[in-house]
């Protein structure tokens, strides 16, 4: 496998969790510094920068970089992976060398953070806005049902993915909940939406991220081992959850791991180690699914019988994932970092033999942008 | 109905919500690909083709295609209050509210048959569904 673009430096802020000390970008810089730290790089070497929310252009002249190339693609959580394969085609065409992918985001204390978008007249605003919808968790949740009963998955399935990854999380020194789960837990929390409970759905955190890309040719000039982005693809859909053709699945997920899949010309069967963005954990399901990992409509029971847990035949979301470790409110970049750490050998939860990586990102208010990558360890 | 969100109209999305103010349920029909779409816009998002179409009364009917209860507090909202995608016996799929049936997952059944109904928001309404009244579906 070619790889499209190499990963030689990748880091998160010193810390996770409430942070109302770092405004947003001060959380992207922090993490831009450690990130660069890791690639034996300073600010100087940096000449493309991308970030989502966050202006690059503001990141960069906060940094002190004055970038020939920045990327400011923001389609919700996912974005950071849509950097990346944007980078990696930056670089390709001889645009940048040393491209920054970076997150910061006060999702939690909200200092220095944009409001959450809205246009008065846009099409989710007039047309699914003034229903009570209150941000993704109004949305992102209304197929849940349609699925547990096309599938006849029980609430203590869908409490099962939240338990899956507290296990992951009791690994994790670093995940901000940490503290046993049971399914009874789970089913006995506070109803959020319903049939969501509160362990159901993401953290709301602050913290950052950030990733240092360059050329495949000069992968190896730099302290650590790369990984290589061996495949990347994006997919994108309705951003009203009613336009989605379908909601027991997410088409997104379906056509950008596709993609991925075939550009890496891999399967399934070839990945060691997965990452499926999760919001809210009918997530984990649903990408099992239409990433072809299991069959249709067998993937509550799959993460039920512990398969997706430590020890389990198929390692997801190891970090703990956005229901346990953090979620900022962009959480992408978090999932990108735990894949760089399995490759790596440098994760808290680590696994014996992680050759291949797959990470399944989405974006939107509900499943309106799918991103993927698939990454190797260089060989 | 104070407090709730007002939709804010385009030129292009006025005849629905005019149609709304009417108590009419209005989408659009291309005569080219022979189907209704919502949400409202110039072209059809099937085959791009502006000139083949035009506006109709929705019946008004629907089914409960899924939903959420939401316990969230919400502009002029009390909890709980029903999300619901609903999809209209034409064929597109709504986000709405249910209204007229309590928010208890018992007596919500996926694919119960629905009618239209609308809620004034200030100088506009917008359209919800309530439990059909029609004796047999």
């Amino acid at each position: 496998m070619t790889p499209l673009v190499s990963i030689v430096g990748a880091a998160e802020t010193d810390e996770l969790g409430k942070l109302p000390g770092m405004s947003a970008i001060e959380l992207a810089a922090q993490a831009t510094r450690n990130a660069l730290a890791d690639a034996g790089l300073t600010t100087g070497d940096v000449d493309g920068i991308a970030s989502a929310e966050l202006s690059p252009v503001d990141l960069a002249d906060y940094l002190g970089v004055r970038p020939s190339w920045v990327d400011t693609t923001s389609v919700g959580g996912c974005s950071y992976l849509a950097h990346v394969r944007h980078a990696a085609a930056a670089i390709a065409a001889g645009q940048a060398t040393t491209i920054v992918v970076a997150h910061g985001e006060s999702g939690r204390s909200r200092v220095g953070q944009p409001p959450w978008r809205h246009t008065p007249g846009g099409l989710v605003e007039q047309f699914e806005g003034p229903y009570g919808v209150v941000g993704p968790v109004s949305t992102f949740t209304l197929g849940a049902l349609r699925y547990m009963r096309t599938y006849g998955v029980t609430p203590e399935k869908l409490a099962a993915v939240a338990v899956a990854q507290r296990r992951w999380a009791e690994l994790t020194p670093r995940a901000l909940r940490r503290k046993p789960l049971t399914v009874d837990d789970v089913l006995s929390s506070r109803m959020v939406v319903y049939p969501f409970h509160l362990p159901e759905c993401c953290l709301v955190t602050d913290g950052g991220g950030a990733l240092v890309l360059v050329s495949p040719q000069r992968c190896r000039d730099f302290p650590k081992r790369a990984v290589q982005v061996v495949a990347a693809a994006e997919a994108y859909d309705s951003p009203t959850a009613a336009g989605l053709a379908d909601l027991t699945s997410s088409p997104v997920f379906a056509r950008s791991s596709a993609a991925a899949f075939a550009a890496a010309g891999l399967s399934p069967a070839d990945i060691d180690h997965l990452m499926i963005y999760d919001a809210f954990a009918h997530l984990p399901l649903f990408g099992l699914e239409d990433l072809g990992f299991v069959e249709r409509g067998g993937a509550a029971d799959f993460v039920a019988d512990w398969r997706t847990a430590p020890g389990g035949t198929l390692p997801l979301n190891t970090n703990g994932g956005g229901l346990s470790y953090t979620h900022t409110g962009m959480y992408g970049m978090f999932a990108i970092q735990e894949s760089v750490r399995q490759l790596r050998g440098e994760a808290a939860a680590q696994l014996e033999r992680v050759e291949t990586s797959f990470v399944q990102g989405v974006g939107g208010g509900t499943f309106t942008a799918g991103a993927s990558l698939v990454l190797c360890r260089d060989s | 109905m104070s407090g709730k969100p007002v939709p804010v109209a385009t030129p292009e999305t006025q005849p629905f919500w005019d149609g709304c103010q009417l108590r009419l349920l209005r989408i659009q029909w291309c005569d080219r690909c022979q189907q209704h779409f919502f949400y409202p816009r110039v072209a059809c998002p099937a085959c791009g083709s502006p000139a083949s179409v035009r506006w109709v009364d929705a019946s008004g009917r629907a089914t409960l295609y899924s939903y959420v209860i939401s316990q969230l507090p919400a502009p002029g909202y009390e909890p709980p209050f029903i999300i619901a995608i609903v999809q209209l016996a034409e064929g597109p799929r709504m986000l709405t509210n249910l209204v007229g049936i309590d928010a208890d997952p018992g007596v919500l059944t996926l694919d119960m048959p629905l009618e239209v109904d609308f809620e004034p928001r200030g100088e506009m309404a917008v359209p919800v569904f309530r439990p059909s009244t029609a004796s047999a579906a």
